[in-house]
């Protein structure tokens, strides 16, 4: 009995076995290939300083090549969006904690900046107190809120928060006539009408006024942010964050006060998006009370999410898309770049064999010249239509076809895509790729003859939805997330 | 039974879950440096003992002294900080973080520094900093080829089965306890692991001095470690003493096998 048990090998001696071979799967998992791994290598192993200077050089640059409008779109909301996410990112990426009420906290900072510093209350602070305390609001409403959920989990929570955040638009809109002791017929929130002429930060006997100044505040404001995040994620408290995320039970078993370091997230997220409100407020020379709705909130959740729940860089990334896509897609010269490269970079990338590959972009450009081939011979009517103006326009006009007076047939083109984009899905083989042809075709078509000519309202929501489900099917970790292993 | 007081006690310390008493009347100490082991059938309540050691559960009656002082209606990380860890029957590491990153993340009772000290980079929290890391280091070189550096910075779910057991072990280790409750330290393991945890276990008391209980089916490793075994049976203690003494004593035969086999033996 007891030879049976005797190990064969010295148990002091490593020993080539499972282990082995589970790390070396690892290995390959993450040896990424071609110039995306190069890049990705590069990344994994640069140091937090340099990661930072990647964003901050383009950042610094930004200002000094684009126009005022530009920077304001693309710099500044992405910036204040990238700083609102940062703060979501400590609730619900590092602790794991589903807080849907987290807008209100930054329209908390918004308020408290305008209740200090606007004409509407005539009180005129300069900015470092009136930041300190929207913060300090923000922070102190946040462990409030958070006090009596903290032993909340999961669905609980985001009840619970997502019924503050809704009372918080309630409260806002009412709290111009609160009448009751001490606060007799005080007007604090200005309804429905907000809070306006908010004053621009005040800093040291510098005001920021422009756009180009509003920018760099706001650019160190979130460097400021980010690094002290770093600092924090890389501490006893990041790690039990992290810990707590995984198994709260473990890691209450393992010395960590779980209710307490929850609550302590649910907090930090706070006072970071009052700072950020502030900053909104005094841009914006407003508050009011339509800005804090739930649109913003899923606007947040989705660059959080798209970048990487749990990830500094990530945030920035998410932001950019987020913010930067729908802003690009306004203009329809822009916007037929942004498709045609993202219909190519799809095509490119998920279709495999090369043998299909062709098949797709060889059939799919033989249709349209065919078809336009056969339209300019017997039907010149399909070819009458104009096309927009820019290059691409015109030489996607060879191929596609471009009826007059095309907007009830661009209609038909758009629901058929729809269907023909739902048959794909289940279709496998070779078959998918025969029907891949007609579906880009048609969905081009529709984009040529309808949603170019819309893109300043619903095609570009439209196209971002799209680009969203894309990524997060590819990566659906995030842009920048490391794939969560549940149960192994 | 021992002369100095016990590191750890319970005296009449009983536990039910609506109806069903899981833990009734039980009495148990384990000395400083001694190795208890708790066996006994499916069911008997050994792992609720455990909940209940460590806080996760709160006993209906009776009390439960580390060093004389009760640790009753602590919260588990309190009962943690007081010098109680444990590992987990079903493994339950942080398994998105990494090995280091789970050795280091249990220091947290051990230390002080709050968040805004991280952030500004203060001396405490960067000194922390280092002794958490070089601790961690050092519980994980305790366990030598079996988790080597290389695997340090690899995700806790990427190692072998037997290597999280390790972990776990590690983790618990990392808050410095006074004694290591261990859950089923060497099952789902193959024989030739089974073997290396029993050397472990008795290398964890000589070289790190630690005091433990454990509770295990294999009765080879119970064998191999106990001073002391304690037999459960529905909560209840059937039997104490050295090992040959309780595995031969009636009432463990037939908790195991049955009643009639038990005659027959």
């Amino acid at each position: 009995m007891a030879d049976e048990l005797t190990p064969q090998v010295p148990p002091d001696q490593p020993r080539i076995g499972v282990d082995e071979w589970v790390a070396s799967v690892e290995g390959k998992r993450e040896r990424y290939r071609g110039p995306v791994g190069w890049l990705r290598r590069g990344w994994d192993t640069a140091p937090a300083g340099a990661r930072l200077l990647a964003f901050v050089i383009p950042a610094a640059i930004f200002p000094l090549v684009t126009t005022e409008g530009n920077l304001f779109r693309y710099g500044l909301i992405t910036l204040l969006y990238a700083l609102l996410g940062l703060g979501l990112n400590v609730t619900v990426g590092f602790a794991g904690l589903l807080d849907l009420g987290y807008i209100a906290f930054f329209g908390f900072g918004a308020y408290t900046y305008g209740y200090v510093a606007s004409v509407h209350t005539g009180h005129h602070w300069p900015a470092v107190p009136a930041i300190l305390l929207a913060i300090a609001v923000a922070a102190l409403i946040g462990f409030i809120v958070g006090f009596p959920s903290r032993r909340l989990v999961g669905d609980y929570l985001a009840i619970v928060t997502l019924f503050f955040g809704q009372a918080f638009v309630v409260f806002v809109n009412n709290g111009d006539r609160i009448n009751f002791w001490p606060f007799n017929r005080t007007d604090l929130t200005g309804g429905a009408n907000g809070l306006d002429n908010i004053d621009p930060l005040k800093l040291f006997g510098w005001t920021v006024n422009t756009t180009k100044e509003y920018y760099w505040f706001t650019l160190g404001a979130f460097l400021l942010v980010i690094i002290l995040l770093y600092l924090v994620s890389e501490s006893r408290t990041g790690r039990a964050w992290k810990a707590l995320r995984e198994d709260p039970l473990a890691a209450e078993v393992m010395s960590m006060p779980v209710n307490r370091l929850k609550l302590m997230a649910f907090v930090f997220g706070a006072a970071i998006a009052g700072f950020a409100g502030a900053i909104y407020g005094s841009v914006q020379t407003g508050a009011f009370p339509g800005d804090f709705d739930v649109g913003l909130l899923i606007t947040i959740y989705a660059i959080v999410i798209l970048g990487g729940a749990g990830s500094l860089a990530g945030v920035i990334v998410g932001a950019l898309v987020v913010n930067g896509v729908p802003e690009l897609l306004r203009d329809p010269n822009q916007a037929e770049w942004v498709f045609y490269t993202a219909l190519v970079l799809l095509v490119l990338t998920k279709v495999r064999p090369w043998q299909k590959l062709v098949t797709v972009v060889g059939g799919t450009l033989a249709l349209g010249f065919a078809l336009v081939a056969i339209a300019d011979a017997w039907f010149p009517r399909w070819t009458a239509g104009e096309p927009n103006t820019g290059k691409l326009a015109h030489w996607v006009s060879h191929w596609m076809l471009l009826p007059s007076h095309a907007t009830q047939i661009a209609n038909w083109a758009y629901a058929l895509t729809i269907a023909l984009i739902l048959v794909l899905t289940l279709l496998r083989g070779w078959w998918r790729t025969i029907v891949m042809i007609p579906t880009i075709y048609v969905g081009a078509f529709a984009w040529e003859n309808l949603l170019v000519e819309q893109t300043v309202g619903a095609t570009r929501f439209l196209l971002l939805g799209a680009l969203l489900v894309v990524l997060m099917n590819a990566r659906p970790q995030g842009l920048f997330g490391t794939a969560r292993v549940e149960i192994v | 039974m021992a002369a100095t007081q016990p590191l750890l006690a319970l005296r009449g310390v009983s536990k039910s879950f609506g109806g069903l008493t899981v833990i009734s009347d039980l009495d148990l100490h384990v000395d400083e440096g001694e190795i208890v082991s708790v066996i006994g059938p499916n069911g008997a309540g050994k792992t609720t003992l455990f909940n209940i050691i460590t806080g996760v559960y709160r006993p209906d009656e009776g009390e439960i002294l580390l060093e004389e002082q009760s640790i009753v209606g602590l919260d588990p990380h309190q009962v943690t900080n007081r010098g109680v860890a444990r590992t987990f029957q079903t493994l339950r590491l942080f398994l998105n973080m990494s090995v280091r990153e789970n050795v280091m993340a249990v220091q947290y009772g051990r230390t002080k520094s709050s968040p805004f000290e991280a952030m500004l980079r203060l001396p405490r929290a960067r000194r922390e900093e280092r002794e958490i890391r070089q601790r961690a280091e050092e519980k994980l070189s305790f366990f030598g080829q079996r988790l080597v550096g290389y695997r340090w910075d690899q995700p806790a779910y990427s190692l072998s089965y037997a290597n999280r057991r390790r972990l776990e072990i590690a983790r618990a280790m990392a808050t410095e306890p006074r004694i290591l409750l261990l859950d089923e330290p060497a099952a789902g393991m193959n024989p030739a692991e089974t073997q290396e945890i029993t050397e472990l276990i008795g290398k964890l008391r000589e070289e790190g001095r630690y005091t433990i209980l454990v509770i295990e089916h294999d009765m080879h490793v119970v064998e191999g470690i106990s001073d002391r075994v304690v037999a459960l049976d529905h909560g209840v203690k059937i039997a104490e003493g050295s090992f040959d003494a309780v595995a031969t004593d009636p009432r463990v035969i037939e908790a195991y096998l049955g009643l009639r086999k038990a005659e027959t033996k």
